[in-house]
């Protein structure tokens, strides 16, 4: 391999922080975000006259309530940055595309240390209402609200929601290759062991198998367990080029390889196999980019929006091939926090929280600094994997604590 | 088919040059889908150049509404205040052409005897007042 070509290793991640974490907080999400921030920076050992970039996903938004806690230029003039990069958008390979990109800057000598941050208040802003007063067109009959842009295909016909869109993915995987919901079961029952070792995990419950069956469908094959819980938080990384090492306060996390590929058309019905989605291009890149193989993964976080897209990140990143994820994860000790393969160590965001992609990065930098506690995998790991977004969006990060 | 007397809650889409064929082909009973006049590629979504041939010479043509269920799921939570549930999503395949999918709703049949696999054809529920007419899919036989 010519690892010239693989300059995503000029990067590392130096810090990681996380403000207070809630079902709802009923906070300013720019303070959570902020809170967030100077935690991350404070850990890398560096200050705000240190911070010369920002990512940031997606960027300021009004609507849908609660997806955005702050944009670039909120944080910007809230810490008083000098900023010679950055970015806040959403048109990217999955929430930890604004990651990948500010690992890009800092490889290539735009920036020496990026503040990357995502925050939500969805629980708050949905309140005691439901999920609906955070869906779009939400306020029901009337008010003339007409879809345009990608969901003029989804709305008409009542399906707001990506729960929606990826229940046909699964049910399609079901169909070809005779996946169950007990085995689906399997990533929301791991989350919730793994949540109540969290102090700052939504749901710290048992849950059992006759609690999950007992849960109200959602949108089949896809019940309320299989959904993730709406909250409040916000989550922060620096990313910082390698060879700031001497200025840190610890031994950075090295990069080892990134993957962002969409191959195929991007719409959410249009990849052409309809079992799988863009992390299977994302990982099959991933791989292309490094010697380690998917053996030598230790703890892989993720994402896990809907069950069923976990299922998929574990074929698409080659822990199994691809329709096994279901005998894969089957009975649950492969993917227990002692098991051959660490998952969603934290609780993901189906009992951790929907911090929307950068929980699963923060937690597979806390389990290789060896900063997890009660809830850190044996072993010091020295091998991690994050993957974010579901359908036509992913991105993955495979880090390592030495090179 | 649906009459405006009882037409269950839809959010419609906002018509433009490019989608109008799709949502108002109903109004004649006709699903209508972009097609590419040089080398007779369809288009859905539609577009503005063909990815095939590279023309811009594309026109709207009537197909079948003959399609295949290649996945659905059964939606049981109410998205939005008045929406009907349970109600069936799927994407269905046309059979003019391998890759030409539609996102859409099959309805007159319980959602329990929807199946990968299953023929279907289209209906329209039309919005009169408002000018549309949504493509729905109700089993073929």
């Amino acid at each position: 391999m010519d690892t010239d070509l693989v300059g995503e290793r000029r990067a590392v991640i130096s810090g990681v922080g996380q403000s207070d974490i809630g079902r709802r907080l009923y906070r300013d999400p720019l303070e959570l975000t902020v809170d967030a921030c100077l935690a991350a920076i404070a850990d890398a050992g560096l200050t705000t006259d240190d911070v010369d970039g920002i990512a940031t996903y997606p960027g300021a938004m009004d609507t849908p309530p609660g997806f955005s806690g702050a944009g670039v230029p909120e944080v910007h003039e809230a810490l008083r940055l000098n900023l010679n990069w950055y970015m806040g958008g959403l048109e990217l390979p999955g929430q930890l595309g604004s990651v990948i990109n500010a690992i890009l800057a800092v490889s290539a000598g735009l920036a020496r240390h990026v503040l990357c941050f995502r925050t939500v208040y969805e629980g708050s802003a949905q309140g005691t209402k439901g999920r609906s007063a955070v869906m779009p067109g939400g306020g029901g009959r009337g008010g003339g609200y007409r879809a345009g842009g990608f969901m003029e295909w989804l709305l008409p016909y009542s399906a707001p929601s990506a729960a929606t869109w990826i229940a046909m993915i699964g049910a399609r995987h079901f169909h070809e290759y005779g996946t169950t919901r007990a085995q689906l079961a399997q990533i929301a029952l791991n989350a919730r062991k793994n949540a109540a070792l969290n102090p700052k995990a939504i749901y710290t419950d048992p849950m059992s198998m006759d609690d999950y069956f007992a849960a109200r469908m959602i949108s089949w094959p896809l019940c309320l367990f299989d959904c993730d819980v709406p909250c409040d938080g916000g989550t922060a990384m620096i990313v910082s080029r390698a060879d700031t090492a001497p200025d840190l306060r610890k031994p950075p996390l090295a990069v080892e390889a990134v993957g962002t590929a969409l191959h195929g058309r991007p719409g959410w019905a249009d990849y052409p196999d309809l079992t799988t989605m863009a992390c299977h291009d994302a990982g099959a890149q991933l791989w292309s980019r490094t010697d380690l193989k998917p053996t030598d993964v230790q703890l892989a976080e993720m994402y896990d929006g809907f069950s069923f897209i976990t299922m998929c990140w574990l074929e698409a990143m080659r822990f199994c091939g691809q329709g096994e994820s279901g005998p894969f994860v089957e009975g649950g000790e492969r993917i227990a926090r002692d098991g051959l393969l660490p998952l969603n160590t934290h609780g993901g965001q189906l009992s951790a929280g929907r911090l929307h992609g950068f929980g699963f990065l923060h937690e597979a930098c806390v389990q290789l600094w060896g900063e997890a506690g009660e809830r850190q995998v044996p072993g010091e790991p020295e091998v991690g994997v994050a993957c974010a977004g579901g359908g036509p969006l992913g991105g993955t990060i495979l880090l390592t604590r030495s090179r | 088919m649906t009459t405006t007397g009882d037409v269950p809650f839809r959010i419609l889409p906002r018509i433009t040059d490019r989608n109008a064929h799709y949502w108002q082909g109903g109004r004649d009973g006709e699903l209508r889908l972009q097609r590419c006049r040089q080398c007779g590629y369809y288009l859905h979504p539609p577009g503005v150049i063909c990815p095939k041939c590279w023309s811009k010479d594309l026109g709207v043509e009537a197909v079948s509404g003959r399609a295949e269920v290649l996945t659905f799921s059964v939606n049981h939570q109410q998205w939005m205040p008045g929406l009907d549930v349970p109600f069936v999503l799927a994407i269905v395949r046309l059979v003019e052409q391998d890759d030409l999918r539609i996102t859409t709703n099959v309805v007159n049949c319980p959602p329990e005897d929807v199946a990968i696999g299953m023929p279907v054809r289209v209906l329209f529920e039309p919005h009169v007042d408002e000018e549309v007419w949504i493509p729905l899919f109700e089993p073929a036989s």
